[in-house]
């Protein structure tokens, strides 16, 4: 117990030194700032303001970005240097079988998790629609969004635990199902390829919470004077979801698609906690990491970030035109 | 429901919605913004029942919300109970056994918080560490972040669009793109890899581009006249930030804040580059994808562990459910 307080006063303590030091170093240029000679003070304060962010993106972002770009086209890193390799790399990752593999899981990941997502939590965003202790529903599906994805990893590893038959019983609530129905268990992280889908549940099991809280806002905001007329018009609670409650909500609608496939494209976390990409279960965030960091091959690490970089991008910058456009017409 | 019953309380609706956003405060005004940034038209808040009950509202949807609701809340449910059944109850049987033979025991939390030694969980260093890793890395970012947005917003100066649009595009660039590059740097320049200020500045940087934005956004909204008064009256940039900006955008900073935090706390990828994976610098996250690594045989400790992860964020989530879901809001395009 002491040696935990002991360890927890030192860690402690560099917090409250590193806090200290960039309050300081922060207060002490404001205050220079503040006392600066009149001549020259407005660029001295601007550079102030806007220098500290600006240097660290630069160092922090724009280089490595450049770097990793130019890295992806060299082999990997030895003590004498790299070697230009051309678009070996690129070439390397879609002729090997395991990379193909994991090019081909994200692009299901991409396809699923944001198509499902969207449907339950549009859904259920209806569902609950001014139901009773509709806030309280809505906590429930919308809690996975605060916790961290390897705890849901651990949460479902737990859903999908197998036992062999007779060896034990089942601690996994899944396979205990399927045997309470006559069934045999599974292995339902191990058999592939309908692993990666059960790995993509706990993805939308996660996200389904946030397209549910950002339609459900949107659900409320289509004019009521509308539904109303549909209803007068005859339409039934079906052709008024569809005709009124849809295209009144579609800008929502493509954000919440877009930034689920955004987090889609890169997830990580959750093949890390639940499989570590073996079993054909990898993506390319998770097989970038493995190869950069675990093997060492900067050169392939490289490329696959680059991929991801160019899979993000067109769907980054359609999210950003989107809620550009919605921020003019309001 | 009468049509008359129905219309009454639209009219309610909508009034109490104009008061919010006729409100010549400044901090309410921009608070209302912020809080549909996506674009909801006309998006009330906080009210109860602001509209008409619709038909849709069946007893089968009803269902099928509970039935969502159950089914989404069971894999949580099942873990907590897991993490207070004895360890051979873990291993032997599932948690729903726990209604036919109640226990309870508080023995598996003590066990990965406090036993020391190479192979237990020693989860009470990493949650010291999630902490020490989070607290700065979410008051870094948002504190230089302010600062640049204030100069983004209200010094005029030239390029000052084109570099606003330039720090903006950079949440295109998926962070897996800066690791490679900004470990070397740690590493062979600066020599702090593994450390706190490595992980402290790796957070500050990837999360700087969003808080920008979204400051920016805010800040922008403090009617000019307030700023211009300060002026008249002779203050500088430096007092116009710490005494109108600061005060003003504290709801904002409040909510970014929040989900800055939130982040840092669950992130994982970030921890396993730069604080080199020891009981000395990383965090929880770090340590549960460890232990569930080896699930055979860490089993009986894992519901705790885990728990152990999610307290600080169920309850941020559950006391300030306001302020993260304006975060979340906010932050939905966070790269």
């Amino acid at each position: 117990m002491s040696e935990f307080l002991s360890d927890f006063i030192a860690k402690f303590g560099i917090m409250v030194t590193g806090l200290a030091t960039f309050a300081a170093v922060i207060g002490l240029v404001l205050f220079l700032a503040d006392r600066a000679p009149k001549r020259g003070r407005d660029f001295l304060q601007l550079a102030i303001f806007v220098g500290p962010s600006f240097f660290l993106l630069a160092v922090g972002l724009v280089y490595p970005a450049i770097r990793t770009t130019t890295l992806a086209f060299f082999s990997r890193q030895t003590a004498t240097g790299a070697d230009f390799v051309g678009i070996d790399n690129f070439v390397w990752m879609f002729t090997r079988p395991e990379i193909v593999i994991t090019l081909v899981n994200t692009l299901i990941w991409v396809a699923l998790v944001p198509t499902l997502s969207t449907a339950f939590g549009l859904a259920y965003a209806v569902f609950i629609d001014k139901a009773k202790g509709e806030k309280i529903l809505k906590s429930l599906v919308f809690m996975p969004m605060a916790i961290s994805f390897v705890g849901a990893g651990i949460i479902w590893r737990f859903m999908y635990e197998y036992r062999e038959v007779g060896f034990s019983e089942q601690i996994g609530l899944l396979n205990q199902i399927l045997v309470w129905l006559g069934q045999e268990p599974q292995q339902f992280l191990v058999n592939s390829p309908w692993n990666t889908l059960f790995l993509i549940v706990v993805m939308v099991w996660i996200q389904t919470g946030f397209a549910m809280v950002l339609l459900s806002a949107a659900i409320k905001g289509v004019p009521v004077e509308i539904i109303e007329a549909s209803r007068l018009d005859g339409a039934n609670a079906w052709q008024q979801f569809w005709n009124v409650t849809v295209p009144g909500i579609r800008g929502t609608l493509v954000v919440v698609v877009t930034t689920i496939s955004i987090a889609t494209l890169k997830v990580f976390d959750i093949v890390r906690a639940m499989t570590g990409g073996n079993f054909e279960t990898s993506v390319i965030a998770n097989e970038m990491y493995t190869q950069a960091f675990n093997r060492g091959e900067t050169g392939y690490g490289s490329a696959l970030a680059v991929v991801l970089f160019l899979m993000v991008m067109p769907i980054v910058i359609y999210n950003v035109r989107v809620l550009q456009q919605q921020k003019e017409i309001r | 429901m009468s049509t008359s019953g129905e219309s009454g309380r639209v009219s309610t609706g909508a009034g109490t919605n104009t008061n919010t956003n006729t409100n010549t405060d400044a901090a309410r005004a921009a608070e209302s913004t912020l809080d549909r940034p996506l674009g909801q038209k006309n998006q009330p808040r906080g009210g109860k029942t602001r509209r008409v009950k619709q038909s849709l509202t069946s007893p089968w949807a009803t269902f099928a919300a509970i039935l969502i609701a159950t089914v989404w809340t069971i894999p949580t449910f099942g873990l907590l109970v897991s993490s207070i059944r004895t360890p051979t109850e873990i291993r032997s049987n599932g948690w729903w056994n726990i209604f036919v033979s109640p226990s309870f025991t508080l023995q598996n939390y003590a066990d990965v918080l406090t036993v020391q030694g190479a192979s237990s969980a020693n989860l009470g260093s990493y949650f010291v560490n999630s902490l020490v890793i989070a607290v700065p890395a979410a008051l870094f970012p948002i504190i230089l972040a302010t600062m640049a947005a204030y100069a983004f917003a209200w010094i005029k100066f030239r390029g000052s669009g084109a570099l606003f649009v330039l720090i903006f595009a950079l949440q295109i660039v998926p962070l897996q793109m800066a690791l490679i590059p900004l470990l070397q740097i740690f590493s062979q320049v600066l020599g702090i890899s593994g450390t706190f200020p490595a992980v402290w500045i790796a957070h500050t940087i990837f999360g700087l581009p969003l808080c920008i934005f979204l400051l920016h956004n805010f800040i922008s909204q403090i009617p000019g006249e307030v700023i211009e008064a300060a002026r008249v009256d002779g203050a500088n940039h430096t007092q116009i930030f710490f005494r109108i900006i600061i005060p003003l955008s504290l709801p904002a900073l409040a909510s970014i804040g929040i989900f800055q935090f939130l982040w840092v706390w669950n992130d994982l990828l970030v921890a396993l580059v730069f604080s080199g994976g020891t009981a000395d610098v990383a965090p929880l996250t770090q340590r549960l994808a460890e232990l569930v690594g080896n699930f055979g045989r860490n089993t009986e400790r894992l519901p705790a562990a885990a728990f152990i992860s999610l307290i600080i964020p169920l309850v941020v989530f559950f006391s300030l459910q306001r302020y993260f879901v304006r975060g979340l809001l906010a932050g939905s395009t966070k790269g």
